[in-house]
């Protein structure tokens, strides 16, 4: 091996952090919090998308990283819009308060 | 060479992301998420895809971690009283089989990882990861994607302005 990273060891911390995004969603109950374990989950994505991408000498894969950064940013100013205008109704930020849809 | 970058770079992020989850206070989890996408940049870097790595920082750590930063600002978040772990009652035992489930994956993801073949990168050129090469794909084989991405964009803006202006009741 001279010194070039295993395409494994990209992959690894790929889904490594997506399961730790995995938890955040599943654990917590911060709106806030459950929102940045998405992020972590998209970026987790990003490193899958990009390894391949340079381990096949290609270049759609940073194409679609590239769209994956748009859809979170779409996602992210949406969603922070929904959190303002939830936390006007009921101002907290606990994701079990919000069970109006439930039956 | 690489590797000795890569292994505290990766360790890095990988704590960084565990910050995220595991802290309590919102302010900490998101500056914990813009270290981890600096983190994620150097990473990027490291496979020379140089132009994305600028981007990670730009769209992620500069804006969208701002917005993160002005929204919980905005709610004034100083009540941290509730446990930050509590599982609900109901659902403790959905949870933590959850959880379970999804470590089990990780580990189930790393045997099989770890029989993959790829083990040295194909020889890149050296305009790998430029803004030219990404930017010559981008509108030659995904012009119609990159033209539904602005429309995208737009629908959110303007989705995030009336959602945030009008009272929903």
């Amino acid at each position: 091996m001279d010194g070039f990273v295993p395409l494994n060891h990209y992959l690894l911390l790929s889904a490594t952090l997506f399961v730790i995004g995995v938890l955040g969603v599943l654990l917590r109950r911060n709106v806030i919090v459950v929102f940045m374990s998405i992020e972590i989950m998209l970026n987790a994505v990003n490193i899958s998308l990009i390894a391949f991408d340079h381990y096949l000498n290609n270049s759609d894969g940073q194409v679609f990283s590239f769209m994956v950064m748009c859809v979170a940013a779409a996602e992210v100013s949406v969603g922070l819009a929904i959190i303002i205008s939830m936390f006007r109704n009921k101002p907290t930020v606990n994701l079990d308060e919000f069970n109006i849809l439930k039956w | 060479m690489e590797l000795l970058i890569f292994y505290p770079l990766a360790g890095f992020c990988v704590l960084m992301g565990l910050g995220v989850i595991i802290s309590s206070s919102p302010i900490n989890s998101a500056l914990s998420l813009i270290a981890m996408m600096m983190g994620l940049a150097g990473v990027f870097v490291l496979q020379q895809a140089h132009f994305l790595a600028i981007l990670q920082i730009i769209v992620y750590a500069g804006a969208i971690m701002v917005l993160f930063m002005f929204v919980i600002m905005l709610l004034n978040l100083k009540s941290a009283e509730e446990d930050t772990w509590s599982i609900r009652p109901q659902n403790t035992y959905v949870s933590v089989l959850t959880g379970f489930l999804a470590l089990g994956a990780l580990y189930k993801i790393a045997c099989v990882i770890s029989q993959a073949k790829l083990d040295s990168p194909a020889a890149v050129p050296d305009d790998f990861g430029t803004v030219v090469r990404v930017g010559t794909t981008l509108f030659t084989d995904f012009v119609l994607p990159f033209e539904v991405a602005s429309i995208l964009l737009l629908a959110a803006m303007v989705g995030a302005v009336v959602l945030a202006k009008n009272k929903i009741d």
